[in-house]
């Protein structure tokens, strides 16, 4: 829902920082690694050494421009400037980032419900260090004192800035999960909110339902999942319309958000009005990645989920749609085409994927896809009933690789088409009265036929084939 | 007294007509003597010198080539990082800081065989032009104590004058090594931005920065940059291109090339005369030996000043942020982290480099930064411009390097825009990124040397070394 239900409607626009999965950080040689001792993974270049000067790297700006290809961006020439303000975090008190000339401009994002988000810019800079605060609780204002770590410090970031044109807290939701994907799937990113290789800040607003102005804006910090962000931006969407509602100004400013009391808070900071006086870095030269590096960008990119989705939904028309974003977000879409082209019903191979391969999800990717479409194949044809199907794919995502021998192994051999039609006249031969009220229509007679055919033969034959039969018995005997 | 010169030095060494250890041990006696008075070092390193020559003779006597430059004593200027040995910028906020890796130019100078001998004083952070704005006191001119040797490379300049080396390595931002070495009568090289690598240069102004030797004669400074230039992939604005052959040019003399006088700098206000009558009779000099010679006006120059003094400022302001009181150098204890900085900052800097932060903060601030420093970039590009068309029609451009010759100590640290003017005839070349050569030519009042800027356009090394030398051999 866009609106809520006083008649105001929630405005978003999201700040997305993506660390690079580059081997060294942007601009030295050091590893780019993330959980390693403190102030180990450092240079006279990442500590800001006197003398010493950065030198781009070139892999970090090839995964910018994939980010950006993948965004629908304009990528184009750029260059870097410094932005100038003192942090202890940040060891030569200017951070080097993109400003007035970004690689990337201008592209949008797709959600799987169809929505499109504008990508205002995604923009090159470096990451900084990390402070831990000793004594006094954690906090900056009562510890004795501070320990900085560096090792995050120069580690190339892509800010992936969006328009404000998200609407709810589930649209916030799904645009950060549909970006990591995309992260994901390009290789910029291994997708980790929890360690922080994606940080998101929401610029949050309302207004009434059906304004085009937008309201004033604050800045929410600290989203460090997916739930915090969905839980942030409808506390602070809700905290503005009480404001407003009661006469007040909401106030521009940047708030944390607070996990554990579930509500946003205003930054202790002084009122300090930053001026990061931006000039163009003059350590570095601009950056202008030649045609043909940029043709290859694109060329290379693998494809992006809202492709893969299209793939899967042709493949299997009427498909849910969240059962087929579940399969590309689990990356088992693959796995589902695979069983498709060699046989196996889609609609069927979608929905396993779905529900009990996607329940396995760490064993999924060793599930062999010419086993899985055998098994899909043997389910269809009525040699093993869906219970038994089920448990054969289980044994399979436990490492085994032949469906058929597996089904054995459990007992559950199809009976011979023969052996089950045997079965099936049998029954009709020992129940005539029922068979009589069975012919006059009454469907529900079939289930009595089936519990005898199970009990003959011990329950190896699928009840679908079983009633398959009657029908056609029935169909004759009308004839 | 007539020294040998460094090419001389290397040459003996090389044929082992003469060792390392004597020629370094000759150098560190002068240093003893005269150091005192002159006060060129913040640091000589002589253990590690003498231990230095005697590697290079254990590679003489072991026949392996031990370098061009062999046993040479280098004094390097104390803004230039050296593995183990203290870099302090001459300012306190660098206190008790010791470099992990050595400056590119240090390491390849060192690779061709030059010796260090110390680390010499400057203007704190290389801001000024008299090298009074030490945190450890004034550098002297060897030639006359009472005056200054020019900066901010005063202690390099000092130190090749006085006899204590006879290499130095400078930086010079809007003319620190041409200065001091017309001051000093030395020749002083600045060559183009990119020539030489900037990498473990302590930054002042990152677009206008550059490494460069000094020297007593033409072939040594060029010997010396050809040891230092070249490619560096640890700095992104250095050039993709070999270092310069210049050697070869040395001796090619000026017969048909076209040398311009430029008429803003020969008439600057505060010129002395008897710096513009040496200028006209450096350039007669060159028409007597075959070159072209002509007036010509570069207006731009004389916009120079005013577009330096807000640029220099403005990357300073940021490139001195680091020092901050967290990771290395001074620290004064506070209760808070802001207080930390603005004790630590308030102790370490010197006043001069407090007024040019203030300064480049002030350029570079929100709602200023267009007519400040955004309208220096555009004059920046007049200038490149204006040079341009001169060269269409000459070769190289001459001027003088300093409006006067060298002036006494205190006479101009009260008035910060006197001391400014002494940088006039040199900060255009530096914000064109071109190079330019001082050499000594003939003397002014009271016997003091006056000195020749030769100026070319980028990657003009050869027609300026040519006019460079041809001008040493001409002089009075
Ligand atoms: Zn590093």
């Amino acid at each position: 829902m866009t609106t809520s239900p006083g008649g105001w409607e929630t405005v978003v626009g999201l700040e997305v920082h993506c660390e690079l999965r580059t081997a060294t950080k942007l601009f030295c040689g050091c590893r780019n690694a993330f959980g390693e001792e403190p102030n180990t993974s450092v240079c006279p270049v990442c500590l800001g050494l006197p003398g010493s000067l950065p030198v781009l790297n070139a892999h970090a700006v090839e995964l910018a421009m994939r980010i950006g290809a993948a965004l629908h961006c304009e990528v184009r020439p750029s260059i870097f400037h410094r932005k100038n303000y003192f942090y202890p975090d940040m060891p030569k008190d200017y951070q080097i980032s993109q400003y007035d000339q970004p690689i990337n401009v201008g592209g949008y994002l797709e959600l799987p419900d169809g929505t499109r988000v504008g990508i205002v810019r995604a923009h090159m800079e470096e990451d900084t260090g990390k402070s831990t605060h000793v004594g006094g609780g954690g906090r900056i204002h009562e510890a004795s004192h501070s320990l900085v770590d560096y090792n995050r410090a120069g580690v190339p970031l892509v800010e992936i800035v969006s328009a404000p044109d998200i609407r709810s807290a589930d649209q916030a939701r799904a645009y950060v999960n549909e970006l990591r994907g995309i992260l994901v799937a390009t290789g910029a990113s291994d997708g980790k909110m929890e360690e922080g290789s994606l940080r998101v800040d929401a610029n949050v607003s309302v207004r009434r339902a059906g304004s085009d102005a937008y309201g004033t804006r604050c800045e929410v910090k600290n989203l460090n999942s997916l739930r915090s962000l969905a839980r942030a931006v409808e506390h602070e969407a809700a905290r503005q319309v009480a404001l407003l509602e009661a006469g007040q100004a909401v106030v521009q400013e940047t708030r944390h958000w607070d996990e554990g009391a579930g509500r946003t808070q205003a930054l202790r900071s002084k009122e300090e009005a930053f001026d990061y006086r931006y000039f163009p870095e003059p350590d570095l030269v601009p950056l202008e990645p030649d045609g043909p590096w940029r043709a290859r960008v694109a060329a290379s990119l693998p494809p992006l989920p809202a492709e893969r989705r299209a793939r899967v939904a042709a493949l299997a028309p009427g498909a849910p749609p969240d059962r087929v974003a579940a399969v590309v977000e689990l990356g088992l879409d693959g796995l589902v085409l695979e069983a498709a082209a060699a046989g196996a019903d889609p609609a069927l191979a979608l929905s396993r994927a779905a529900n009990e391969v996607a329940a396995r999800a760490p064993a999924a990717g060793g599930l062999d896809p010419g086993a899985f479409a055998s098994l899909l194949q043997m389910e269809s044809r009525g040699e093993l009933t869906p219970t038994q199907a089920k448990a054969v794919l289980s044994r399979l995502l436990d490492g085994q690789r032949d469906p058929a021998g597996v089904a054995r192994e459990l007992g559950f051999e199809a009976l011979p088409a023969t052996d089950l039609a045997q079965a099936v006249d049998e029954a009709i031969a020992a129940l005539p009265r029922e068979w009589e009220r069975y012919l006059s229509g009454e469907d529900k007679l079939a289930g009595v036929f089936v519990g005898a055919v199970m009990k003959a033969t011990r329950g190896r034959a699928d009840g679908k084939a079983v009633t398959g039969l009657l029908r056609e018995r029935r169909r004759s005997q009308a004839g | 007294m007539t020294l040998p010169t460094a090419l001389d030095l290397a040459q003996a060494v090389r044929t082992g007509e003469r060792s390392a250890v004597e020629v370094v041990e000759e150098h560190l006696a002068r240093v003893e003597e005269a150091e005192p008075e002159v006060h060129a070092f913040n640091l000589v390193a002589g253990e590690e010198a003498r231990a230095a020559a005697a590697q290079v003779d254990a590679r003489v006597a072991r026949g392996e080539d031990p370098g061009p430059l062999a046993g040479v004593p280098l004094a390097l200027k104390d803004n230039l990082c050296t593995r183990g040995l203290p870099t302090t910028c001459s300012s306190r906020i660098l206190a008790g800081w010791v470099p992990p890796y050595d400056a590119t130019a240090v390491s390849r100078a060192v690779r061709s065989g030059a010796v260090v001998i110390g680390k010499t004083n400057l203007d704190e952070f290389a801001m000024g032009s008299s090298t009074e704005n030490s945190a450890f006191g004034p550098t002297r001119n060897p030639l006359d104590p009472i005056r200054v040797p020019g900066g901010s490379s005063g202690g390099s300049a000092a130190a090749v004058a006085a006899g204590f080396a006879p290499l130095a390595l400078g930086s010079d931002t809007g003319g620190s090594i041409r200065q001091p070495a017309a001051l000093c009568g030395v020749v002083g090289l600045k060559p183009t931005y990119g020539v030489v690598s900037r990498y473990g240069l302590v930054a002042f102004a990152s677009s206008l920065d550059q490494v460069g030797p000094l020297a007593r004669t033409v072939g040594d400074a060029v010997a010396l940059l050809e040891a230092i230039a070249g490619h560096d992939p640890a700095d992104s604005t250095s050039l993709d291109r070999p270092a310069p052959a210049l050697s070869g040019c040395l001796a090619q003399g000026v017969e048909g090339l076209r040398i311009g006088v430029i008429q803003e700098l020969a008439g600057v206000e505060g010129i002395a005369p008897e710096v513009g009558a040496r200028l006209h009779e450096a350039a007669d000099a060159l028409a007597g030996a075959g070159a072209k010679v002509d007036e010509v006006s570069v207006p731009a120059t004389m916009w120079g000043l005013p577009a330096y003094y807000l640029l220099a400022p403005a990357e300073a302001s940021s490139n001195l942020a680091r020092y901050d009181g967290v990771r290395y150098g001074l620290r004064l204890a506070r209760p808070d982290i802001t207080s930390m900085y603005e004790a630590t900052r308030s102790a370490g800097f010197g006043p001069e480099v407090k007024r040019r932060i203030m300064l480049g903060t002030f350029a570079l601030s929100a709602g200023y930064y267009d007519a400040y420093y955004g309208q220096a970039q555009r004059v920046r590009t007049l200038i490149i411009e204006s040079f341009a068309a001169a060269y269409e029609r000459f070769d190289a451009l001459l001027s003088p390097t300093a409006p006067t010759t060298a002036f006494p100590l205190g006479s101009r640290t009260a008035d910060p825009l006197a001391m400014y003017l002494s940088d006039v005839c040199t900060v255009a070349s530096s914000l064109a990124g071109h190079p330019a050569l001082s050499v000594p030519f003939g003397t002014g009042e009271g016997g003091l040397p006056v000195g020749i800027q030769v100026m070319a356009p980028a990657l003009g090394e050869p027609v300026m070394v040519r006019v460079g030398a041809a001008l040493e051999d001409l002089a009075p």
